[in-house]
This record gives C-alpha cells, sequence and structure tokens, in this order.
C-alpha cells in the first residue's frame, strides 16, 4: 500500500470540517483540509444562530474570542397572515448570561475557525474541489482533485448538504423533496445604533424572528429575521415539495416576505450588500442513512445532521458536536491502525451518545408534524380573529374569550378534531 | 426598502467566474419533456434558468449561487450539476 499524505485529509472548511481537523491536529494527527473556495467561508451560508454552548467545549471563552455578531436573548415567534400578526415575544436575561444562541456570519466565523485549525497544525488548502474519493476495491484511501491524487488512512467529508462525496460513496440516496428547503437570504446593513433601536436592544443583545404563514405564502417553511451588529439577516426558507407544487418563483415568495408590513419597517433605509441561497436539509433522524464507511466519515450537513424544530433551527452546532465524536473515534481508530468502517463505527456511538444523536431522536416526529398545512395559514388567522375578537370593541356586547375562540373557529376551515390532533401532535413532536 | 430585482440582488455579490467551463449542463430534451425546465426556472433563487427564444432552457451559470436546489428538484437524467472548479464561483464575503 502506497504510504499516505496524510492521516486524515478533511473535505471541506465549514464549521464541521474545521472543527474536526482542529481536534485531529490538537492530537497530534497530521491533517489537510481541502476547501474549494477561494478561502474558507467563501461557499458558506447560514441563516445565522449559533447554538454555541458546544463551542466551549472546544475554545475557552468561545463567545468572547470568537467574531460573534449578537448574544441572542430575544426569541419571537409569529404567525403571519396578509394584513395581520400575532407573535409571542420572549426576552429573558437569563439567556444573555448563559450565552447560549450568537447570532454570526459564515464570512467571518469560518475563516477564524479555519485558523484555529491551522494553529493547532492543520494545513489548509482552499481553492481545492475535490472531483472524487480515490479508492482501493471498496476502501476510500484518500481525494482526487484536480489531477492530483492524495492519499490519507481517513477522509471526513464536510462537503455540505450536497455531499458530492456521501453520493460518490454511495452513501446517500437521492432524498425526497419534502426532506429538502431552499433557504434564501438578504443580508442588509443598518447602523448598530438603529438596529439596538428597532429592536429595543442593548449592547451586544439581539434578536432572532421566525415567522411562519402569509410571509412564504403558506408554503411550508417559514421566514427569518436575526439581527448581526450592524446588518440584518432576513429571508425565507421553503419546502422543495411545497415550492414545487405551487406553481410561484421562489424569488418572488422571498421578496413577498421582505415587503409584509411585519418586517419591512425593521428593513427600511437598509442596503443590501449580499444576496445568497442555500438548500436545508429537514428530514431529521428519518434522513440519516450509514455515515461511516472503510477509511471515510461523514460529518455536520454532509451526514444529514440539521434539526428544524419550528421553533429552533440548528445545523452548525451539530455540525461541531459531530466533529467532536468523529474526532474522538478516528484518533481512536488510527491508534489502532484499524481504520475500517467497523472500527470507525465508534463515530455512530459516540454520536448517538451525544447532544446530537439524542436531539436528532427527540425531534424525529417534528419534520412530519411540520408538513401540516394549517401551521401555515389557518392557524394564524384564527389566532388573529380570536384576539380582534377581543380588542375590537364597537359598542356591541362582547363575548367571553372561550365564545370569541369558537365563532373564530366555526368561521374558519380549522375543524375542532383537527385542531385537537394537532395540538396532540405538536406536544409530542415539538 | 427598496425592492430590488434579483439581478440586482446578485450585481451585489462577488463571484470569480470560469470563462473556460461551466458546471451546468441541461439536457434539453429530457427537461421540457418531465416538466422539469419549468421547475428549474421557478425554483432557482439566482435566475440561473430561464426560457430562450428558440424554446430551450437557457442557463446563466456565473450567477449561480451553487445551493443545489436544481439538482433536488431536477428528474434523473435531465440536469448535470456539480460545483464549479476550485477558486471559481460566488465568493460569499459576508455568508
Amino acid at each position: 500500500m502506497t504510504e499516505p499524505d496524510f492521516d486524515v485529509i478533511v473535505v471541506g472548511a465549514g464549521v464541521a470540517g474545521s472543527v474536526t481537523a482542529l481536534l485531529l491536529a490538537r492530537r497530534g494527527l497530521s491533517v489537510a483540509v481541502l476547501e474549494r473556495g477561494e478561502s474558507p467561508g467563501s461557499k458558506n451560508l447560514s441563516g445565522g444562530i449559533l447554538y454555541s454552548r458546544v463551542m466551549e467545549e472546544i475554545f475557552q471563552d468561545f463567545v468572547s474570542q470568537a467574531p460573534v455578531e449578537r448574544r441572542i436573548d430575544r426569541n419571537q415567534v409569529c404567525f403571519i397572515n396578509q394584513d395581520s400578526w400575532v407573535s409571542l415575544d420572549y426576552r429573558d436575561q437569563r439567556l444573555l448570561e448563559a450565552e447560549t444562541a450568537v447570532s454570526v456570519l459564515r464570512g467571518r466565523l469560518d475563516p477564524w475557525l479555519a485558523e484555529q485549525a491551522e494553529a493547532e497544525g492543520a494545513m489548509i488548502m482552499p481553492g481545492v474541489r475535490v472531483d472524487s474519493l480515490l479508492r482501493e476495491g471498496d476502501r476510500v484511501v484518500g481525494v482526487k482533485a484536480d489531477e492530483d491524487e492524495l492519499r490519507a488512512r481517513v477522509v471526513v467529508a464536510a462537503d455540505g448538504v450536497n455531499s458530492f462525496i456521501a453520493r460518490d460513496a454511495g452513501l446517500r440516496e437521492r432524498p425526497p423533496l419534502n426532506h429538502l428547503a431552499v433557504g434564501i437570504k438578504a443580508l442588509v446593513t443598518l447602523p448598530e445604533a438603529t438596529i439596538a433601536d428597532r429592536f429595543n436592544l442593548v449592547g451586544d443583545s439581539g434578536a432572532a424572528l421566525a415567522l411562519v404563514g402569509d410571509c412564504t405564502q403558506g408554503i411550508g417553511g417559514g421566514g427569518f429575521l436575526y439581527t448581526n451588529r450592524d446588518s440584518l439577516s432576513v429571508g425565507v426558507v421553503l419546502r422543495l415539495d411545497d415550492l414545487t407544487e405551487r406553481g410561484v418563483r421562489a424569488e418572488d415568495v422571498f421578496q413577498h416576505c421582505l415587503a409584509h408590513p411585519m418586517l419591512a419597517p425593521y428593513l427600511e433605509g437598509g442596503e443590501v450588500s449580499e444576496y445568497g441561497c442555500h438548500l436545508v436539509a429537514e428530514g431529521g433522524a428519518a434522513m440519516r442513512g450509514a455515515i461511516v464507511h472503510d477509511g471515510l466519515v461523514l460529518v455536520g450537513d454532509a451526514a444529514g445532521l440539521t434539526l428544524n424544530t419550528g421553533l429552533t433551527v440548528r445545523g452548525m452546532d451539530l455540525a461541531a458536536g459531530s466533529a467532536i465524536a468523529a474526532a474522538a473515534a478516528i484518533a481512536a481508530a488510527i491508534e489502532r491502525d484499524d481504520t475500517s468502517a467497523e472500527s470507525l463505527r465508534e463515530y455512530e456511538r459516540l454520536l448517538g451518545q451525544s447532544f446530537v444523536g439524542r436531539d436528532m431522536e427527540t425531534y424525529s416526529k417534528a419534520p412530519g408534524f411540520l408538513e401540516t398545512p394549517r401551521l401555515y395559514g389557518d392557524y394564524g388567522n384564527f389566532l388573529a380573529d380570536t384576539l380582534r375578537g377581543v380588542f375590537a370593541l364597537d359598542a356591541t356586547p362582547r363575548q367571553s374569550m372561550l365564545g370569541t375562540a369558537r365563532s373564530a373557529l366555526r368561521r374558519s376551515p380549522l375543524r375542532i378534531r383537527d385542531v385537537a390532533r394537532d395540538a396532540f401532535r405538536a406536544v409530542r413532536s415539538l | 426598502m427598496k425592492t430590488l430585482t434579483t439581478t440586482e440582488l446578485l450585481a451585489r455579490n462577488r463571484y470569480v467566474t470560469d470563462e473556460e467551463e461551466s458546471h451546468i449542463t441541461v439536457n434539453q430534451e429530457a427537461a421540457k419533456a418531465t416538466g422539469t425546465a419549468e421547475r428549474l426556472i421557478r425554483c432557482c433563487p439566482a435566475d440561473v434558468y430561464s426560457w430562450a427564444a428558440d424554446g430551450t432552457v437557457a442557463v446563466e451559470y456565473a450567477a449561480c449561487l451553487e445551493c443545489g436546489t436544481c439538482l433536488a428538484v431536477a428528474d434523473p437524467g435531465t440536469l448535470s450539476w456539480h460545483y464549479p472548479r476550485g477558486g471559481f464561483g460566488i465568493q460569499f464575503r459576508e455568508g
């Protein structure tokens, strides 16, 4: 067998790739990270909330050291109708102190992560696209990039949601459309003080708004608005089964969302500085296939590790969590001098025990529940109609709250039976 | 905020265009026969795909944001799509 060039080759310098590389280099292994972008981060895009507690396991004082935007202490969930909206606005000083969520821009975070990996001894090679896996028999022994062949004891596929490596290895079936969504996002620049005023923020505290309903014209998915230091990340996530069936244009839905009276005032006077999109795996646990093969391990988005729980949308924290499990398993496998699938399966076990595996399990019913069409129209209208009955005092006698809700329900396409079933499923799956 | 067209939105981005090689090829016959053509045109947030005057699907590969939505909605055999060569394509500054 030809002597490998590196112990480990990591494909992709995103959160999963750079953290895996950093942890392996920290253990004294030789690691190369191949990144197809001009520089780390240049191909990467997130909505932008990072549930950052896991990063503290890797970096001391992550939140104060890393280039994060704002610490999120205000979470708002809004049902959006055409001319009305109903929102739950949760703000908590304890969230600020606990530092559990921060907004980030990948153009700043990812170069920093790659630098940290480099400081631990990993070699970062940008501008290199991996074309295919290099194999001996069924075993992965390296990668091919342009005319070059690079060999390693283990290849880590951290090449994102479209993972061509996972497809090449036969580990990924073509996902059904209801398991995928496209996120479309604009970065809107505004002065820091304006953002603080509009969202009622103090210092580096920040807000995360999750919108559902008319913001996507009823298409499964939702809208989002996150505050960065001097910009807003705003956009929509559209489930592809619904988008393809609905006959609308993705960009029109995006524009419709930004123009909604709930969002437009926040964006007023802003300048779009960037426009991007990204595919999101929404299938949850049901979508995940095999994540190890002889000489190969999948991490992060490439492993299908994203979670949409309706209230929180997670990917980067799961990417870091999978990197921790993968690095431990890979180092142990190399130490044993056995990097077969059987030996690397330790990664699956560690992942399953970690918060990543547990949360994927806990929320395994969420994707099914979130396909309920009533969530994207009927409920928002029902809530607004009920509240209208309470607040629109027009000198006619009022009904009790229950009576008001009952008559709103009678006018709505919602049936009591559906409401009861949805409530039960919501409690069980979210 | 002023509504921008997709072209105006894309103009805010930084691209390094591979002038020698497109990373996207549409199988015109199959794409039209399966309805894939219409899905590509509607679902791509970067307006990469459009109807050309001769009824084929025109591909403006330089505008691609590399999300992979087109590959997901295309029927098998209708579209060849991979990432641009290393260092080329969209280069997000903010992400």
